[in-house]
């Protein structure tokens, strides 16, 4: 059984899921990094491929995108990273980033590689439903990925109803109409979203992403939804620190208390 | 503007050209994509917001643009050269053509904010102007290092009541302003239609970019007529960056193959430099900006960071109806460096007494690659006119 969906069954309430940037701040921060969120207690990680145009991204994982390129970071280094986390890691762990480095990198090989190193899961937000449904699908599923979909307080209830169809592991729900990193925390607007979704009685599990970025905004988010997502908050924890890892700790206990 | 239903080159269901296009966007930008998907068609047909259209085109752009018999220049290169003069466009390019299509669609859409991206100035100009003739507010994201070298089209929009915005990361050039504007939707998508301003983008924006460029060769096959009795030359030649006064100025030529269509891309210091942006000699099929096409990027799928003298050239892909045309053969592509492309903006200056935009003197410089015979028929599409770029000009003076 995929690591996500034993997850949401062992663990349906409060699920913490961190994304962080590949090969940043260090480029041999990657595994590390990943222990650490693992060792805070939070439930899974999102481990992004550095992109030069991360179009869905506010300033500070662009920033963090644009260093990790500096350090050297690429997709067949990802995974030479990457290679033994099995040995140490057992949360669940998805890739996310912008499909181009994954169609150079050769979608079925990249696929094969996820498996290989224990990839769960994969979250390409430019990659289209129609054109995995029509492409990549076969091969996701071969390697035993699941594909997870975005949904915005923009998408029509019946395209809601169309990803939950076609989803496994679970919905990442985009909090509001913004680009990631935004602090505004969670507004009544949101709340109103998130009850609506709730009240749709969706298949999928749902983790809220973009704007969750403390202990508060992550309990409101787990109030109406399976569990949060936390990304810039956690990369401006960790940018700066002479000691990543220790402040990154600091940050995610902060979360979970 | 003529249907292209039955042709190869006609955008599929899906919004390929061949294997390029298509909506590679994240679901925050489905809902807008899919919206203009559903409706641009029907509402862009309509009798009477073809009437608005074109009422425009005639009385505020000042259409038709003349097609221009250029007498020396056709002595010197021993054939017979025609300038589309889209350089005398409102607005001093053919960007305006697209934006004055977009903003009525827009309206239609109940849109009543507008964001743009722009390279030389001259699209964000075209749409500061419609937004001003409509009453729309207007931000248009601008690269850093083009806001420097493109005065005083930045100027103009202000004048025009736009709000620039700096695009600060990358190369500071046209694909980070695109990423800004991109950005700028994401975080603004129910009030806000963008206007991108090439036939690059998710479908359904190349094709309907293409659409409202069309007018330039649906004038030119009537005054070749007029000029010659017949309305197809031998050669179109026009500079591609993105590709959108190319496509127009291709558009009712691409199901006629006696017509030999030429792209002139910028290839900077040279293709085998680190300086270019010739997209079709150094790109390789990839996403960006919400469609498939060539790229230039590394092995890693990372874009690289091009460069061309003329900003408006200066961008690392290219419309994915142009990588059709590359890879069926039907356009044939050649790279102008900075320095070809200067030579032959001067030669036009004094020869014709025109000043052409920089990104069309890259179209002029292909005049030399070609084997031309004096009872051949050639029209150039002059893009945009050279005001915005004397101080470039200048230093080769």
């Amino acid at each position: 059984m995929n690591r996500l969906e034993q997850l949401f069954i062992a663990k349906p309430r409060e699920v913490l899921n961190i994304y962080y940037t590949a090969g940043f701040p260090k480029l041999e921060d990657t595994l590390p990094i990943l222990q650490v969120i693992q060792d805070s207690g939070a439930d899974l990680a999102e481990v992004g491929i550095p992109f030069s145009d991360p179009v869905v991204d506010g300033d500070t994982i662009q920033k963090a995108n644009h260093q990790a390129l500096l350090n050297g970071m690429n997709v067949g280094l990802l995974f030479d990273q990457l290679k033994n986390m099995r040995e140490t890691i057992n949360i669940p762990v998805i890739l996310m980033g912008d499909i181009n480095p994954v169609l150079q990198f050769g979608v079925e090989k990249f696929c094969e590689k996820c498996q290989q190193v224990g990839v769960d899961g994969l979250i390409l937000p430019n990659l289209p439903m129609d054109e995995y449904l029509q492409d990549f699908k076969s091969i996701f599923e071969k390697y035993g990925l699941f594909n997870i979909f975005l949904i915005t307080p923009q998408t029509s209830e019946e395209r809601i109803r169309k990803i939950d169809k076609n989803s496994n592991g679970f919905i990442y729900m985009v909090s509001s109409a913004s680009t990631t990193g935004s602090t505004q925390g969670v507004t009544k607007e949101m709340l109103d979203y998130f009850k609506r979704i709730n009240e749709l009685d969706l298949k999928n599990p749902r983790l809220i992403g973009f704007g969750i970025k403390d202990h508060e905004s992550f309990m409101q988010a787990s109030h109406y939804a399976n569990g949060a997502i936390i990304g810039s908050a956690f990369i401006r924890a960790i940018e700066d620190a002479d000691q990543p890892a220790a402040s990154g700790m600091k940050f995610l206990k902060e979360v979970i208390q | 503007m003529v249907n292209l239903e039955n042709s190869a080159f006609a955008v599929s269901e899906k919004g390929y050209y061949g294997n390029y296009g298509g909506a590679w966007i994240p679901e925050m930008l489905y809902p807008n994509v899919e919206e203009l998907r559903q409706n641009y068609l029907q509402i862009i047909y309509q009798a009477e917001f073809q009437e608005e259209f074109n009422l425009l085109l005639r009385d505020y752009v000042g259409r038709p643009t003349p097609l221009y018999f250029a007498n020396r220049l056709s002595e010197k290169y021993n054939t017979n050269i025609y300038l589309k003069r889209e350089d005398l466009c409102h607005t001093g390019a053919h960007k305006v053509n697209n934006t004055i299509g977009q903003i009525l669609l827009a309206k239609r859409l109940g849109k009543n904010k507008i964001v743009a991206e722009t390279g030389a100035g001259q699209h964000g100009v075209a749409t500061a102007t419609v937004c001003a003739l409509m009453g729309i507010e207007c931000i248009v994201y601008m690269g850093e290092v083009d806001i420097e070298r493109q005065a005083p089209n930045v100027a103009r929009m202000k004048m025009l009541g736009a709000e620039v915005r700096p695009a600060k990361s990358g190369s500071r050039t046209l694909k980070d302003a695109t990423n800004e504007a991109m950005r700028h939707w994401i975080n603004n998508p129910v009030d806000t239609h963008y206007i991108i301003g090439s036939v690059v983008g998710p479908h359904p924006y190349p094709d309907m970019v293409a659409r409202f460029q069309s007018v330039i060769s649906e004038e030119i096959r009537k005054q070749m007529f007029e000029h010659i009795g017949t309305e197809l030359p031998d050669y179109v030649i026009a500079c591609v960056g993105g590709g959108s006064n190319a496509a127009g100025t291709y558009f009712h030529y691409l199901d006629e193959p006696d017509v030999k269509i030429i792209a002139a891309e910028a290839a900077g210091h040279g293709v085998k430099t680190d300086k270019s942006a010739a997209t079709t000699f150094l790109g390789k099929p990839g996403v960006l900006h919400g469609s498939k096409s060539l790229l230039m990027q590394t092995y890693d799928g990372q874009v690289i960071e091009p460069h061309s003298i003329s900003a408006g050239l200066d961008y690392p892909g290219i419309g994915p109806l142009h990588a059709h045309l590359w890879e069926s053969g039907r356009a044939q592509f050649l790279a102008i460096t900075d320095d070809e492309a200067m030579q032959a903006g001067m030669n036009l200056a004094k020869l014709e007494g025109i000043i052409p935009a920089i990104e069309s003197s890259h179209a002029l410089a292909a005049l030399d690659y070609l084997d031309l015979r004096n009872n051949e028929t050639v029209v150039i599409s002059l893009s945009g006119r050279g005001d915005k770029d004397l101080s470039t000009y200048m230093k080769y003076l």
